[in-house]
């Protein structure tokens, strides 16, 4: 492995690595619709939400995969805990294109397995948490990656869809910090507990709004963001 | 774990020239412009040009609907295999410059699933007058423009005007109605773009797409030999 380098996290976490996520929402667009997050007060309590959800889930599932663990028995984790087809969907085709983008970045055997092991994508979380590995970030920097994820995708999409102030958006990330390093934690004990105890020990927390929310959001004939 | 036996390696990082099968991949031919400009007109007719002599594929990417993927279908100008929409997250310069990712799997995809073939055109979602195609997603762009949308659009230049391996002044049969000068848009193309070739054509005539299928035969003749 290369050795730790601290700013590699920075260049992984920025919403202008060209992984595809631009396109995503989050499930923003569908709570939007729904009525759901109308401004930046039920915007926060949408991303609160997600971050101890799915967040959770995906920060685990990265730090896990920092951590050695097998990426097919990660990414049927992933899938055990991602009952919409829509959103597994989304899941795999965001970790084929996280997969181009790292391994064009930091080249590494494992990546390259990865690719090959699953041509059509695994799992977002599970292919940040082999990135984070090429690049040199321990569990924990896969971990906030990963949360950090979970929640910016849709503030910057509520801005689109709300014309938000965006000022008011990154005050909603902002205020989630203390409980995003919260969760970080939790994630990265959880995945350090897996080594011993398997996969099915990670977090399943879900969020049964996401999941139908997306259902719905992949049958609309007009819509913004792609997820 | 199923293994595709005829596509065995990883896929290609980004823009290189051979598949992982060691094939030659597709060329591939951006068309951006303006909203309403005619891009995906072109396109059509340029399906409609080169379909009996090439096996071709076309990506869209639609700003918020499938509009431009289902006027091709509805068209018929190709088999819907060989169309496929990518979604842009309000953003249609982000995922033809910035973040290609979506982009290049679509092309990835159709390359898999109806190859091999000799050419991809990737329209862009209408946007503005700086929207250019990356170099990792193209080998070379078009820019269409339209005499309706102003004749002073040559003049205020930025990078499609300026840098597109081609620019296409659709729509000329509209100058006389709205007032538009052809010459001086000529004019100012030429100040712009130097020695880079423009095409003013029109759709509404037989063969109206002829000079830009031309241009794209000779690119395709460059990206063979």
């Amino acid at each position: 492995m290369p050795l730790m380098s601290r700013a590699a996290l920075l260049v992984l976490a920025d919403g202008r690595f060209p992984a595809g996520g631009h396109a995503h929402s989050g499930g923003a667009e569908a709570a939007v619709k729904a009525g759901r997050v109308t401004d930046a007060a039920t915007l926060e309590r949408f991303c609160r939400g997600r971050l101890h959800t799915t967040g959770l889930v995906a920060a685990s599932l990265a730090a896990a995969a920092v951590l050695g663990l097998a990426a097919d028995e990660l990414d049927a984790a992933a899938d055990a805990r991602t009952p919409s087809p829509a959103l597994r969907t989304t899941a795999r085709r965001l970790g084929r294109q996280l997969v181009r983008a790292a391994r064009a970045t930091w080249p590494s055997p494992e990546l390259d397995a990865l690719a090959k092991a699953f041509p059509k994508g695994a799992h977002q979380p599970v292919v940040l948490g082999l990135t984070a590995r090429a690049a040199g970030l321990e569990p924990l920097d896969a971990a906030y990656c990963a949360l950090y994820e979970s929640v910016s995708g849709p503030a910057t999409a509520t801005v689109r869809l709300l014309s938000l102030d965006p000022f008011d958006a990154t005050g909603v990330l902002a205020r989630l910090a203390p409980e995003l390093d919260r969760v970080a934690d939790r994630a990265v004990e959880a995945a350090r507990r897996a080594l011993t105890e398997g996969v099915d020990d990670l977090p399943a927390a879900s969020a049964p709004l996401l999941e139908i929310g997306a259902q719905a959001h992949a049958a609309w004939p007009v819509r913004l963001f792609a997820s | 774990m199923h293994l595709d036996h005829t596509h065995t390696g990883p896929e290609a990082v980004s823009a290189d020239a051979r598949r992982p099968d060691g094939e030659r991949r597709a060329l591939r031919i951006g068309l951006g412009g303006p909203v309403g400009s005619g891009k995906t007109a072109t396109v059509a007719a340029l399906c409609r040009a080169l379909r009996d002599e090439l096996s071709l594929a076309v990506v869209t990417n639609d700003i918020y609907t499938r509009e431009d993927a289902e006027f091709l279908l509805r068209e018929a100008v190709l088999p819907p295999e060989r169309i496929t929409a990518v979604e842009t997250g309000a953003c249609p310069h982000t995922a033809i410059r910035d973040d290609i990712s979506a982009n290049l799997e679509a092309v990835e995809d159709l390359e898999d699933a109806v190859g091999p073939l000799d050419l991809i055109l990737v329209e862009s979602g209408g946007d503005n007058l700086t929207a250019t195609f990356s170099k990792g997603l193209v080998d070379a762009q078009i820019f269409v423009i339209d005499v309706a949308g102003g004749d002073d659009i040559p003049r205020k230049g930025g990078p499609g005007v300026t840098t597109a391996d081609l620019l296409v002044v659709n729509k000329t049969d509209l100058a006389p109605y709205v007032g538009s000068d052809l010459a001086r848009m000529a004019a100012d193309a030429k100040a712009q773009r130097a020695e880079l070739p423009v095409v003013f054509q029109t759709l509404r005539v037989e063969n109206g797409v002829g000079e830009v299928a031309g241009w794209v035969r000779e690119r395709l003749a460059a990206w063979t030999a």
